[in-house]
């Protein structure tokens, strides 16, 4: 397979970036995306260029480090998928793809594809916890859990904390994170206790990193790799 | 340096760490404040520690490769946690725990250690669950327990398949706490690339921010290493592309002992490389060998056939005709030497990748036959749905093929009872101490470990150290902390300027993959393993003449990061080599070719190699120093799978 690859360069956070055209040819249908761009990069050592900073590591989509926009897609077209996880034959029509890095204000771009998202470690630090001391945990059948409030509370926590639902969010939300670390909390007995405190602390620290709000587009939900409800937002709307 | 000694306590085994715990040294809660420690790694030992210690009241200061601590690649580990609970009332114990841990390692681990770590596991459990970790539960609200890896018992916690993603939240959460409260101050996307000794003991490191270049140091009063690792010196692996092991490597050359390095676990349910291209392997549950069949063809020139039109009578059900008592479930070290022998006999299925096949068929025909398609879905759907998106083949209708691949590492640097290395001040937990898993690690013992180390051990013995050291005021302007800056700008100068830059980071990694996999794997021989020193040798000069780093030091440069760490695999696979060459017996996870039985059975020599290697850093070569095992609990007997 042969691809034209539109990539956005970019120096570092203070510099306009543009995008840069690129050849690659006989890749292997069953190559991974990143593996194409591996390949691409081989080619730039090669020639004695610069490689392309893109963000990924383990490669089998639970990290939530990758990040791209593919033709317009954060983590590409492909349903309940994250980039990594993306294969070549899933482009076997499309030869000319243009790839992005996340676009939103309270992800910085740091060099060409790779963001900065220590804005989502804030807000976990702003209330995402329980606040129990180690060692002071009582027997963990002391307390039982109704398994639906523990299959929800599972739906909720399986957040991998990528920001696709940012990148494809036209306000920049951070609304289903947020609101999926609160349900995650909240479904459980002793989660539940700091409920309030907590949706407030973090709601306010995602509009401090600058965030917008939630107006119901819910392309979060179609885009996140984990499927991810936006009724999860609801659920935190109900808190306040 | 302190003595080479394991500091394990003495008595009964039930009582020795409770005892341990009461002579440790205490610090007064309003002095905690007066030390700093520093926390390199942040998956589930180092944010565990990093919780720990700074609810205790201790300044933290942490580092990680990764933008988050939520990324570390604890959060891949996906069967689940052993704790022996007894939920299940089917006879488990802290006892048995320990028996099995320590039966499983082959008989090449501490008996105190591993009976502290089954003491420990049920506190673990505890812990998390109060941080709002999703254990799979009963109707009955009740936690859940399975059977996995082979046990008797029904001892696994688990969280869907993501119970290692879900324990490092929660020991992130707890660290996020902490960094919010001000005790500990992380700084990700940051690299250790030195550590800084001065009078013998840690008083530092010195580390590259991966986003600017910039390479500052950061002193305090003991330095405890979480780095994970070191699978990925085989290039292709189960762990995340930016494992490394270039912290140890700094320790060891330091003067930490590094022990068994050789000891490696190969997982046999990966699926299998497809090209040149291939950057790393996915490895699927073990659970698949349940019910899912291996074979291969019978004759060579059917493999490149359709499984589909191989008749019964041509299939090789190799696993069951090798050992037809365990036959498909047999443990993984045997399953992933039969299937690699088979695919070198070159009866491999699959694209052809260095003029071989790489794989084998796992075959759920027959139960699909058996218990009808929806109940497999039910047991197996999600496992099935990652197979076919990583292959774009439908299991339901064409066998599975699968490939053993490196996934976890049980030799690490040497630490003694209190996890603490051969250098003073110098810790080591989780993954990159070499502690509790002897020779083979039993599945759902990874997280177990990582988070005794982080929750509960290490806070104990590094308090213990502080409290019992006297500390010189050091500051960044000491000669051994501009040393130490030095010698780290010197050598990225060195990555950068090569004297006939040829090949990429990549092109080397490869190389030292290739040498290990074939010398260093789960079968090793004497001659290979000479012939792979010698290679390795020759390789690391090749690297250091050749290597290629393009872009500039002072920026966000992946080529310089992964050169480094390529550069620091080359040697530790020597090491690797020279461990395995000194091993003569066939132990836990795996083969010495010269040591097997004439039925394949590994020999193992208890009176010759029931010692720990643990290899001490020379110009030259690296000298052995042994620490032989005692078993005063427990007489070490045979594995028998037939």
């Amino acid at each position: 397979m042969n691809f034209i690859l539109h990539i956005w360069r970019q120096k570092n956070t203070q510099s306009t970036g543009n995008f840069v055209t690129y050849q690659i040819d006989n890749i292997d249908s069953d190559t991974s995306f990143l593996e194409m761009l591996d390949q691409l990069n081989e080619q730039l050592i090669d020639k004695g260029e610069d490689c392309i900073v893109f963000d990924h590591d383990c490669r089998e989509g639970i990290c939530g480090t990758c990040s791209l926009v593919i033709n317009g897609h954060p983590h590409g077209q492909k349903k309940a998928t994250t980039t990594c996880q993306l294969y070549m034959r899933d482009y076997a029509n499309q030869h000319e793809l243009w790839i992005e890095p996340w676009r939103a204000k309270s992800f910085p771009i740091v060099k060409d594809l790779a963001v900065m998202r220590e804005s989502f470690d804030r807000i976990i630090q702003s209330g995402g916890f329980i606040s129990v001391s180690v060692g002071s945990a009582p027997e963990a059948n002391s307390q039982l859990i109704n398994k639906d409030d523990a299959d929800c509370a599972f739906d909720s926590a399986t957040c991998i904390g990528c920001g696709a639902c940012v990148a494809v969010c036209p306000n920049a939300s951070a609304s289903l994170f947020v609101a999926a670390k609160i349900n995650h909390f909240e479904r459980l007995p002793h989660g539940k206790i700091e409920s309030k405190k907590r949706a407030e602390r973090m709601i306010n620290q995602m509009e401090e990193e600058g965030f917008g709000s939630c107006s119901n587009h819910r392309h979060c939900e179609v885009i996140c790799p984990k499927e991810i409800s936006v009724s999860n937002i609801a659920s935190m709307n109900n808190l306040l | 340096m302190h003595k080479f000694n394991p500091n394990v306590p003495t008595g009964p085994l039930e009582n020795r760490w409770e005892k341990h715990l009461f002579e440790l040294a205490l610090i007064a809660p309003q002095n905690r404040k007066k030390y700093n420690i520093i926390v390199i790694g942040t998956g589930l030992a180092g944010a565990s520690l990093c919780a720990t210690l700074g609810e205790a009241g201790y300044n933290i200061k942490s580092f990680c490769y990764n933008d988050s601590p939520r990324r570390a690649h604890s959060i891949a580990a996906q069967g689940g946690i052993n704790a022996s609970k007894n939920y299940q009332n089917d006879g488990d114990s802290t006892w048995r725990l320990f028996y099995d841990t320590i039966k499983g390692g082959d008989f090449r681990a501490r008996e105190s250690n591993i009976y502290r770590l089954a003491q420990l596991s049920c506190n673990i459990i505890d812990q998390a669950v109060s941080q709002g970790v999703p254990f799979a539960r009963e109707y009955s609200g009740y936690l859940a327990n399975r059977s996995f890896g082979g046990t008797q018992v029904s001892r696994t916690f688990y969280a869907r398949g993501q119970t290692g993603q879900q324990l490092l939240l929660g020991a992130y959460s707890s660290m996020s706490k902490e960094i919010a409260s001000g005790k500990v101050k992380h700084q990700s996307r940051t690299e250790m690339l030195e550590i800084i000794i001065i009078d013998g003991k840690a008083r530092g490191v010195v580390v590259r921010n991966l986003v600017s270049g910039e390479i500052s140091s950061h002193v305090a009063d003991c330095v405890v290493m979480c780095t994970g690792g070191y699978s990925n010196a085989y290039y292709l692996s189960t762990n995340a592309l930016g494992c490394n092991t270039s912290a140890t490597w700094r320790a060891f050359k330091n003067g930490a002992y590094f022990a068994n390095p050789s000891f490696t676990q190969i997982h046999p349910t990966c699926v299998p490389p497809t090209g040149d291209s291939q950057s790393k392997l996915t490895l699927m549950s073990e659970s698949l060998r349940n019910d899912g069949r291996i074979w291969s063809p019978k004759s060579a020139e059917d493999c490149d056939k359709d499984p589909n039109d191989i008749n019964e009578e041509d299939r090789d059900y190799f696993l069951e005709r090798m050992y037809p008592a365990f036959a498909n479930l047999v443990p993984r070290d045997i399953a992933s030497r039969a299937l690699k022998g088979i695919c070198d006999e070159g009866r491999g299925v699959g694209s052809v990748f260095n003029n071989q096949r790489l794989g084998v068929y796992l075959d759920f025909s027959s139960v699909i036959e058996k218990i009808g398609i929806d109940k497999v879905k039910e047991k197996y759907g999600n496992l099935f749905d990652m197979y076919k998106s990583i292959t774009g083949e439908n299991p339901y209708e064409v066998p599975m093929k699968i490939y053993p691949a490196p996934h976890y590492t049980m030799g690490g640097l040497w630490v003694d009872y209190n996890l603490m290395t051969t250098i003073d001040g110098l810790f080591a937990c989780g993954e990159a101490n070499f502690s509790d898993h002897g020779a083979n690690r039993l599945g759902a013992s990874a997280l177990m470990q990582g988070l005794a180390d982080g929750y509960f051990i290490a806070p104990q013995t590094v308090a213990n150290y502080l409290a019992r050291t006297k500390f010189e005021e050091v500051g960044d302007d000491h000669p051994e902390v501009i040393a130490s800056i030095e010698s780290v700008k010197a050598r990225i100068d060195k990555l950068m300027n090569a004297p006939k830059p040829m090949h990429s980071p990549d092109y080397f990694h490869k190389k030292i993959g290739t040498i290990l996999w074939a010398a260093c794997g789960m079968s090793r021989d004497e001659d290979m393993l000479k012939a792979a020193i010698k290679n390795i040798k020759e390789l690391k000069l090749d690297f250091w003449k050749n290597i290629k780093v393009t872009g500039i030091e002072s920026d966000f440069n992946q080529t310089l990061e992964k050169a480094g760490r390529v550069a620091d695999f080359i040697e530790l696979g020597h090491l690797m080599c020279i461990d395995a060459l000194d091993r003569e017996e066939s132990c836990g996870a795996h083969a010495r070719l010269e040591y097997l039985a004439e039925s394949g059975d590994a020999m193992r020599d208890d009176e010759k190699f029931g010692y720990v290697a643990a290899w001490e850093y020379k110009d030259t070569d690296p000298t052995l120093h042994k620490e032989h095992l005692n078993f005063e609990f427990i007489k070490p007997t045979l594995r028998d799978y037939k």
